[in-house]
């Protein structure tokens, strides 16, 4: 995993997605989940390519469950953008890195 | 033009391509795998045991192994002997005459091509199938699952429902009762086409009951699934079902559209080949896998097509290139 991307945990999810200048994509992720490895190195490659506009994260969703509740994450991978601390868009399931990168608007 | 022109070009990368992938890097073909793109379907890199839990049939595995584990041995393997695999989709193709010419995603249709091969092995396989009613789409993530290893974990203690009356139906139901309180499994039939062990798993699990002669008629919820409308194809009674989840197992489609009006196809889709060969009805073109079997479609069927095209392609080649 590329080091542009941050691991995010319950205690430190908050701070983060309120605390960033940029938009923050957070990638609901499970070590059981196929297509999320299919996700994660798109969204590495974007981590290091986009970095100053966007900030890529990854919250695991089994060791930090109340998270994945909380935004009512139903499935894995979902990708959810905040900016400000507010959910401004939401991406369910796998995607080419072009449709990824075009529902991020980037 | 591009520059070079390969031995061999696999679309598609479960267990048919990248098996062939395995035997014609060691016959020295170098193959490039297009693998495809990442997708929540079964038409994705590795294919659709990227979306299975345990799979429990495969030989060499006395106790099992997950499906994405699997794909990921059998890409690791390919890649051992020099398979190159590109995470790209071909998007329109041209057998017409040799070099055969693939356009990925991304490119111009109009322009070069992106690849050419002197020989192509199809193994596109085949997507699962939904049940193609309103809001159906809306609500996959948010109830609606098309993988239940990826989204099994979410429904602790919900009560779900799985349609379908196969072995994928009943082993994602058998593997959903891990977190749900219950899981129903609605079937049209009055009895199921999984296999005796998928079968008598199933009747055996506490967690488990059947709607027998009965088709979804309507998803309920707003936000989130809330409940399904059913209704019993005998009596034409309807009924409602709580549920807060639903996966879909109800069968698959080939992945072909890209190959109408080029390779030779049945009414359904599927490819047809001149078994036991993996032969097409253009020359140096080779089909393996589900792409061309809607009898069997088993990840250990597929692999051994896989590797039936990839000799058919190496004593092809051997034949036809003498430059």
């Amino acid at each position: 995993m590329s080091e542009n991307v941050t691991v995010l945990t319950e205690a430190t999810f908050d701070a983060t997605v309120s605390g960033s200048a940029e938009p923050v994509v957070v990638d609901f992720w499970a070590e059981w989940c196929g297509p999320c490895k299919m996700v994660a190195p798109i969204l590495d490659e974007i981590a290091v390519e986009q970095a100053g506009k966007v900030k890529i994260a990854k919250l695991n969703v089994d060791e930090n469950p109340s998270i994945a509740r909380r935004y009512g994450v139903m499935s894995i991978p979902t990708m959810l953008v905040f900016e400000g601390g507010e959910v401004t868009k939401s991406i369910v399931g796998a995607k080419p890195k072009a449709a990824l990168m075009a529902e991020l608007g980037l | 033009m591009s520059a070079s022109v390969h031995d061999v070009i696999i679309l598609g990368s479960g267990p048919a391509g990248l098996t062939a992938a395995i035997y014609a890097a060691r016959a020295a073909l170098e193959p490039v795998v297009l693998e495809g793109e990442p997708s929540s379907t079964g038409d994705q890199p590795g294919g659709q045991l990227m979306l299975t839990t345990e799979v429990e049939n495969y030989p060499g595995f006395p106790e099992g192994i997950m499906g994405p584990e699997l794909m990921m041995n059998f890409k690791a393997q390919a890649e051992r002997f020099g398979a190159k695999t590109e995470t790209v989709k071909a998007s329109k193709v041209d057998f017409g005459e040799r070099p055969f010419k693939i356009w990925v995603s991304g490119s111009d249709p109009d322009g070069d091509p992106t690849y050419q091969a002197k020989t192509v092995i199809v193994s596109t396989g085949a997507e699962a199938i939904m049940l193609g009613l309103p809001r159906e789409t809306e609500l996959t993530g948010h109830g609606v699952s098309t993988c239940a290893t990826c989204d099994g974990f979410f429904f602790r203690d919900h009560d779900i429902a799985v349609i379908g009356g196969g072995d994928s139906a009943i082993e994602e139901a058998t593997f959903l009762t891990k977190f749900a309180s219950s899981v129903t499994i609605i079937h049209r039939r009055d009895e199921l086409r999984a296999s005796k062990i998928m079968q008598d798993r199933a009747f055996a699990n506490p967690k488990i009951r059947f709607l027998w002669d009965t088709e979804v008629r309507e998803l309920k919820g707003e936000q989130s699934l809330e409940g399904l409308v059913v209704e019993n194809n005998k009596t034409g009674e309807r009924s409602d079902l709580a549920v807060t989840g639903m996966f879909v197992a109800i069968g698959h489609r080939p992945n072909t559209d890209l190959f109408k009006g080029q390779l030779a196809m049945k009414d359904n889709g599927y490819l047809i080949t001149e078994h036991p060969s993996s032969r097409t009805n253009v020359e140096g073109v080779f089909a393996c896998g589900d792409v061309q079997d809607d009898t069997y479609r088993q990840a250990i069927t597929a692999a051994g097509s896989g590797c039936t095209a990839a000799i058919d392609a190496e004593r092809f080649l051997e034949e036809h290139d003498q430059s």
